[in-house]
């Protein structure tokens, strides 16, 4: 028995064993493979994201014209430029207005849309699809259907062409500051494109609000329409709703593309519509060529980034369970 | 194990790999214009063009190159934003060995980027016209071979004025109401590009009350705020008369505004003329901007883009040997460039002089506003920030409506800042 046992410890010994050195054995034959697959992307990610905000990082500090190389240590001289800097400061009231506009628009259109969608009996993919498709758009050309065939200021663009019909004069939509108009081209074309995403974000979290919970209130007497969307809905919502107006200000923050190509013309770009990343395009990247500044922009901005996440992370209890 | 369908693990990890590879080198691969389908032999050297117009000159400019023996010049023709493109390409090591610039800008040179070719020029500089060659010239020294002479003019359409009973206007008050009584429902009476001509006059309403960007030794302030303050208030109401077209499908350089009948008078330049004149045949004419007030004169910007030397380059002197080749000793190319295909004043007046396109018509008037009026717009003293600044002020003044006179003040305050920085 004894021996049986000694026998069977050992094979059980053994087998365990091998399950080990199998396993290391497996291990280390797909390690080859794992690298093959993760190691390229690994590198492009350290070489074409990580070094350079490490190097943006360094370069905030030191005076670098015309020149991706340090040059002069100038210690915070760069982050005190920035934040005295009229310009810079301008470019964030300019993302102020543009957030003040577009970030509740977005929420309310998209949380309409995705409440009509989710009641629909019929066509209920059909409609999703349509107003999914513009989200998969590029920004550029989109700007340049804006610019091009809608908010154009000829008499012949498709809105002064409805304008017309009304005996409206022609409405140079883009060049016009006083009043705005540019501001109806930069917020309709970024609704265009995004209502369609966050509908669908609301339409998985109404999915996933317990049928039960309605049958509850209808029988505690809840009127179907604004009080249980008031009641029901809309609690159920709120962690959806919060990630959805903390995309929309990061997004509204990195605002660049529509900008860009809706309001530069062929020998410049107005001080007037300048997002923080137009900006510090202009400053480092454009003839500008100042990547001291450029670089202490751009730590500034991601800083108030995260900032803001925070915050609003706090205030709404982003993340915290229900 | 080999897998039914003949493909094994390592197999298909070993593919895999090689395409990563291949990709990740495609992607890494910065496209400056060097390739293998050069012409010559010797080293092989990247000439940066930016688009031109006018059909024919990017096959002209690659046969220029192909016919050079000494190096392999591989032309690369930029299309869309190629200050910008340039601008960034000159930081790294990446950049051309040879490009055209329209001015060799003083922080340029002071970041090395920018080769000496003065002793490129031989006997052959006082054949260049000298306002270009200013524009080259820093501190005494030349560093771009001026190709071709662009200027900038007023068109109007002879016989919309006559009907409204207007002449071609002498004074800025002449054009505002020219425009005006041009306007009706269908077309507007002027267009200066569509931001109202906050991008592209440039130093043109400050030459036409007798000021500039900057003093004639370049280290001051050219303007002042409280002189400069009525004429842009001029453009204002200008702008805000609804008598400017704003909001064209293309922008001022390109005359199909003009053409397709949606203004009477527009903004823009010599290259045009070949286009205007096909589509009005005679049935138009070209002024300078005219004049703000008594003090100034009729202004004509012009301004020419010239052929640069990377300081950079592994070929410096290969890339110089190939700029003094193609635009100092081969001047049957200058003029084929210049004359051939658009229509640009030669920058050397031996060939300006024997043009035939420039001997009467529209190109004889514009030569004649040239040599009258003509300043060089952009001068090496003058700088991108300085530039922002200065048409932030226009854009702000003409577009928003704010006040010129505070505006102004703004733009000088970090004009002379910018000043302070270079010659410190």
């Amino acid at each position: 028995m004894s021996g049986r046992d000694v026998t069977g410890g050992d094979v059980a010994h053994a087998s365990a064993r091998d399950r080990r050195r199998a396993r290391r054995h497996g291990r280390q034959r797909t390690w080859p493979a794992f690298w093959v697959f993760v190691g390229p992307f690994l590198a492009g990610l350290i070489l074409f994201t990580f070094l350079p905000i490490v190097w943006s990082a360094v370069l905030s500090f030191f005076d670098a014209h015309n020149t991706v190389t340090p040059t002069r240590f100038v210690g915070l001289a760069n982050y005190v430029d920035m934040l005295t800097n009229s310009d810079f400061l301008a470019s964030l009231g300019t993302f102020s207005v543009f957030a003040v506009f577009i970030v509740p628009t977005t929420v309310a259109i998209s949380l309409g849309l995705a409440l009509l969608v989710h009641r629909l009996r019929f066509a209920r993919a059909f409609f999703r699809s349509v107003f999914f498709l513009p989200a998969a758009c590029s920004y550029v050309v989109a700007a340049l259907i804006w610019k091009l065939s809608i908010f154009n200021g000829v008499r012949f663009g498709l809105a002064n062409t409805v304008l017309g019909l009304f005996d409206v004069d022609q409405v140079p939509w883009l060049s016009s500051a006083s009043p705005p108009w540019y501001w109806v081209a930069l917020v309709t074309l970024r609704l265009w494109l995004q209502v369609g995403f966050y509908m669908v974000l609301f339409l998985a979290g109404l999915q996933r609000i317990p049928g039960e919970l309605y049958e509850a209130a209808y029988v505690d007497g809840a009127k179907p329409g604004w009080q249980v969307f008031r009641y029901i809905t809309l609690p159920q919502l709120r962690a959806t709703t919060v990630a959805v107006v903390l995309l929309n200000l990061i997004a509204a923050y990195q605002a660049f593309d529509e900008f860009y190509n809706l309001m530069s013309s062929a020998r410049g770009y107005p001080p007037f519509a300048r997002p923080p990343l137009v900006y510090l395009y202009f400053t480092a990247l454009g003839q500008g060529q100042d990547f001291g500044h450029g670089s202490a922009g751009a730590v500034i901005l991601a800083l108030l980034i995260g900032i803001v996440t925070v915050l609003q992370g706090k205030l709404f209890g982003f993340g915290r369970r229900d | 194990m080999r897998k039914p369908n003949g493909l094994s693990r390592r197999g298909v990890l070993a593919g895999a790999a090689g395409l990563v590879a291949t990709g990740a080198l495609a992607a890494c691969g910065s496209n400056t214009g060097r390739g293998s389908s050069g012409g010559g032999s010797g080293p092989t050297i990247a000439q940066w063009y930016h688009q031109y117009g006018e059909a024919g000159v990017e096959q002209a400019v690659k046969r220029y190159a192909k016919a050079y023996s000494k190096a392999n010049v591989q032309v690369q023709w930029t299309a869309g934003d190629y200050d910008t493109k340039l601008a960034t390409a000159l930081v790294g090591s990446g950049g051309p060995d040879v490009f055209e610039q329209s001015v060799a800008k003083v922080d340029q040179v002071r970041a090395h980027q920018l080769a000496d070719l003065t002793d490129v020029f031989g006997a052959a500089k006082d054949d260049f016209t000298p306002a270009v060659l200013d524009a080259q010239t820093v501190d005494g020294k030349i560093y771009g071979i001026p190709q071709a002479i662009d200027m900038q003019m007023l068109f109007y359409r002879k016989s919309w004025l006559a009907k409204a009973g207007v002449s071609a206007p002498t004074t800025l008050a002449e054009l505002a109401s020219a425009a005006k009584k041009l306007t009706n429902k269908k077309v507007k009476g002027l267009f200066l590009g569509n931001d109202g001509g906050a991008g592209v006059l440039g130093a043109v309403p400050l030459w036409s009350i007798g000021q500039g960007y900057l003093s004639e030794d370049q280290r001051k302030v050219g303007f002042e705020a409280e002189a400069a303050a009525p004429v842009f208030a001029a453009l204002r109401t200008m702008y805000s008369s609804g008598s400017l077209l704003l909001g064209a499908p293309a922008d001022w350089s390109d005359p199909s505004a003009f053409t397709q009948g949606l203004t009477a008078m527009q903004w823009s330049g010599l290259w045009a003329v070949p286009v205007v004149q096909k589509a009005l045949g005679n049935d138009f004419g070209v002024v300078a901007w005219p004049k703000g007030d008594d003090s100034g004169k009729p202004s004509v910007p012009i301004g020419a883009y010239a052929s640069t030397v990377n300081a950079k380059s592994r070929h410096v002197d290969a890339a110089k040997a190939f700029a003094k080749w193609l635009w100092i000793d081969k001047t049957g190319y200058q003029r084929d460039f210049d004359l051939s295909y658009g229509f640009h004043i030669p920058a050397r007046t031996s060939i300006a002089a024997k043009a035939d396109k420039l001997s009467s018509g529209a190109g004889k008037d514009a030569v004649d506003l040239v040599q009258r009026y003509g300043k060089v717009q952009a001068t090496p003293g003058w700088t991108s920030p300085m530039n922002t600044a200065y048409t932030d002020a226009l854009n702000n003044i003409i577009r928003k409506g704010s006040n010129p006179e505070s505006e102004l003040k703004t733009a000088i305050g970090k004009i002379d800042k910018q000043l302070r920085t270079l010659y410190k």
